[in-house]
């Protein structure tokens, strides 16, 4: 607080410079036109759609409030499966992901094959579709002939994901990896320290701290196809919905397990991005 | 709903077009049928037991094979009259003109089919079966509740068959449900499900041509379903002939005779026991 | 007997030869210092003497022991030759003192309370006793390239390369850290600095090399090279920077 503020406004609360009046200002003035124009479209929309001429019969089979309080506490329940999925495949992802990067990231002509499996590794199971993989390991390696519980659908299943996604994390935190400059290394060289406590003390902390938001939207994809281990036999809530649909001849029990999903998705996404910003202010 | 309005609806029409079809005799099907005098009828290629025995319809074995010559017989058809000829099932729903006068190889009598060819009234309602593998059974599961309680079940999630499974056999472990019928079987393939629960039909052409191991174990009666299915004879859209073939199957059906034919060849040929 | 000898040593980056030939004798406790013209291949030289960069041609003898052979393992020589790079290096995730005690920790697998009371006398020798838990982006310059100084000094090299440690701070900083050089040259540390400080090397060094294209085209006590330089080149470099 300067003295010439003194002067200034008689408005001016104590303690705020001229600029921080001026911008508070400015800030409610944006809100007001933000608040109005939103409502504007949602006031739109509450009035304009119903007018269509099939909005009955939409509103009947995808947004029956009946289907959807006797549907949701079951699809709530089915998804605490899917949030088990999701819980014990991340870790198992990740740390196969960082061993197919390292193996990527191997430098000399002797590993070159760890190099060389690390890239097929990539190349294949970013190539081919989830679904297929969990078809195939899901149903084709307990048809092998193991004997319960080793050929549950849950292992084989978690297995499929955790092949798939770490090859998606494998090529982030790859990047991640070769983000680091070369000076880096150098530093970690110059003192004696090996290769190996190299990169686990210089390279990859750095490397992975940068890459969180990458990998964020990948274990938020994750979350989603989660879902798909329902094609080989759990009931987890998309399966659960089908079923519903299935009984009731009716969409809402997909719209409640949407609603569900974004429940979850929409606040992970905010936050991968609220880190990208904050990332990318402190480099700037 | 709309649907079991026009059901009963037809049925009633049915029933009085029968009764007043019964002194005409023969007559119904005069010129109506693609050959004078000759009743066509059409089976899959090949036929399965137990609908057709040993692939040989004019034998009159098996299931169909017997309601096809009783409603020849009803509609005033000889059996020497009759012929045979083979179909594909894509072939017979296809749409367009047909080189039979019905073909029976378990349609399902289903609304989107209706819309490209015809349906008799239907011949069949198909059980609820159980189905499983050899191990299974030799490891001790019987077609009692208590002992189908304790398996590890799936089920084509799409199907009737969940909430039979949750209202009926209420088993200890939650089911696993699939897409299809080809995932329910690769399931129990792969040893991750005991039992599932199908059709009749379905679960017996699946454990005779799908697996090499398949048992069905028992079945649950027809008016266990709320919602069975039902086969029907498959005719040209708009076919004339429909309305003969109708007439002879609810008298075939009101006198008795479809239930004899089933319970020798449906009963005796796949021994499937009840489950209660 | 020199601590650390170079003959002929040749280093090349695909066709491109940076240094040609490099013969240069560096004994111990002594200050010399590698002047020349940006690109002339100083930090070149500097990192090819610690194997940083591995060598082409020529012998590189640490106490007579020949370490430019092709498959000498590097890792031993590096703890005892320690470098300073231009633009601080400083591992940026870990605070000051975790940088300083890193390579103790891995390298001589000793624990952080037995390293604690030398690397805090570290710290306090170069003014920074209270800095030890910032992390580098909460240090100005200065006190960052001291932290690697530190760092360095910290494995107990026996001698310390200086490639234009001052090159990147503002020049209200640079002073701080020649005083740094300066306690080291009074403590008897052997040094090799590539620097642009001609005031600081004409003081200090016993011994200044011209850098030209790869060659050390001249070199002397810096008395003479500074006032009285033989090679034309020399002169105009000079010339240029004074
Ligand atoms: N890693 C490298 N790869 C290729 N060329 C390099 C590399 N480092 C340095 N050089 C080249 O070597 C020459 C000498 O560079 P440098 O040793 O950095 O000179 P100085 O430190 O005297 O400015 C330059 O031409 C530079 O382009
Ligand atoms: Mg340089």
């Amino acid at each position: 607080m300067t003295e010439t503020n003194l002067d200034g406004p008689a408005a001016a609360p104590p303690g705020l410079t001229r600029r921080q009046i001026y911008e508070a200002q400015i800030r409610r003035r944006s809100l007001r036109v933000a608040a109005t124009s939103t409502v504007l479209v949602l006031l739109a929309l509450i009035v304009l759609i119903p007018l269509a001429p099939g909005w009955e019969g939409v509103k009947k089979s995808f947004f029956n409030a009946d289907v959807f309080a006797r549907t949701f506490p079951g699809l709530l329940e089915a998804f605490l499966l899917d949030v088990a999925i999701f819980a014990w495949s991340a870790p198992l992802i990740f740390l196969l992901g960082l061993l197919i990067a390292l193996c990527r990231d191997a430098r000399s002509p002797a590993l070159y094959p760890l190099r060389l499996f690390g890239i097929l590794y990539t190349d294949i199971f970013r190539g081919v579709p989830v679904i297929l993989v969990i078809y195939l390991i899901g149903f084709g390696i307990p048809g092998l002939g193991l004997p319960r519980p080793w050929n549950s659908p849950y292992i084989w299943g978690t297995v499929a994901l955790v092949l798939t996604y770490a090859a998606y994390v494998a090529e982030v935190l790859r990047s991640g990896i070769e983000s680091i400059h070369q000076s880096q290394r150098a530093a970690a060289a110059s003192l004696g320290l090996s290769h190996s406590d190299t990169m686990r003390f210089v390279v990859l902390p750095q490397a992975i701290r940068r890459v969180v938001p990458a990998n964020m939207n990948l274990f938020i994809a994750l979350q989603k196809d989660v879902a798909l281990l329902s094609f080989i036999g759990p009931v987890e809530i998309f399966r659960q919905a089908g079923v519903y649909k299935s009984l009731l001849a009716n969409f809402t029990p997909y719209v409640g397990a949407a609603l569900i999903f974004l429940a979850v998705t929409i606040p992970a996404t905010r936050y991968a991005d609220y880190l990208m910003n904050k990332q990318a202010r402190a480099r700037s | 709903m709309k649907r079991s309005f026009t059901r009963t609806a037809s049925s009633a029409l049915v029933l009085l077009l029968s009764a007043g079809l019964a002194a005409a005799g023969g007559h119904c099907a005069a010129g109506k049928t693609l050959t004078e005098d000759t009743l066509t009828i059409a089976t899959g290629n090949p036929a399965y037991y137990p609908w057709v025995m040993d692939d040989a319809p004019e034998s009159k074995a098996g299931f169909e094979a017997a309601v096809a010559y009783a409603v020849a017989n009803r509609m005033g058809f000889e059996d020497a009259q009759v012929t045979w000829v083979r179909s594909s099932f894509d072939q017979a729903i296809q749409p367009g003109a047909k080189d039979f006068d019905f073909n029976l190889q378990q349609f399902s009598i289903t609304e989107e089919r209706e819309e490209i060819v015809d349906f008799s009234l239907p011949y069949y309602s198909a059980a609820m079966a159980v189905i499983t593998r050899q191990p299974v059974v030799d490891g001790g599961a019987e077609a009692t509740l208590a002992s189908l309680k304790g398996l590890l079940w799936g089920a084509h999630a799409s199907t009737t068959a969940v909430p039979m499974l949750a209202d009926v056999v209420q088993p200890d472990a939650d089911p696993l449900l699939y897409g299809d019928n080809a995932d329910v079987v690769e399931a129990m393939k792969a040893n991750q499900i005991d039992a599932a629960l199908m059709d009749l039909p379905t679960a017996l052409f699946t454990a005779a041509v799908l697996m090499d191991d398949g048992v069905v174990l028992g079945q649950f009666p027809p008016e266990r379903s709320q919602n069975p299915d039902q086969f029907g004879l498959l005719m040209e859209e708009g076919n004339p002939l429909k309305e003969c073939v109708d007439a002879a199957l609810a008298e075939l059906t009101e006198d008795g005779t479809l239930a004899a034919i089933e319970a020798e060849w449906l009963a005796e040929a796949t021994g499937v026991p009840v489950i209660e | 007997m020199a601590k650390l000898e170079l003959q002929s040593v040749t280093k090349c980056f695909g066709d491109n030869v940076v240094c040609r030939g490099i013969d240069l004798r560096i004994d111990e406790g002594e200050m010399v210092c590698l002047i020349g013209a940006s690109g002339s291949g100083k930090s070149t030289l500097l990192r090819c003497m610690n194997l940083l960069e591995p060598v082409d041609d020529g012998v590189i003898l640490l106490d007579d022991i020949d370490i430019a052979e092709p498959g000498f393992d590097p890792q031993p020589v590096r703890q005892r030759i320690g470098i300073v790079f231009q633009s601080f290096n400083l591992f940026p995730h870990m605070t000051a003192v975790e940088n300083v005690m890193l390579a103790p920790r891995r390298v001589h697998n000793r624990s952080r309370e037995a390293l604690l009371p030398e690397v805090t006398e570290l710290f306090t020798r170069f003014g920074l006793a209270d800095r030890m838990q910032h992390y580098p982006d909460q240090l100005s310059g200065g006190q960052q390239q001291r932290v690697a100084i530190v760092r360095a000094l910290a494995m107990k090299p026996e001698i310390m390369l200086f490639d234009e440690i001052t090159s990147a701070l503002d020049p209200e900083l640079v002073g701080e850290v020649l005083d740094v050089l300066r306690t080291l040259r009074e403590a008897g540390m052997t040094m090799v600095l590539a620097t642009h400080e001609m005031g600081f090397a004409r003081e200090l060094a016993d011994k200044v090399c011209f850098l030209d294209n790869g060659v050390i085209l001249e070199e002397g006590p810096p008395e003479q090279l500074f006032s009285n330089p033989k090679q034309e080149r020399t002169r105009s470099f000079l010339a240029r920077v004074l």
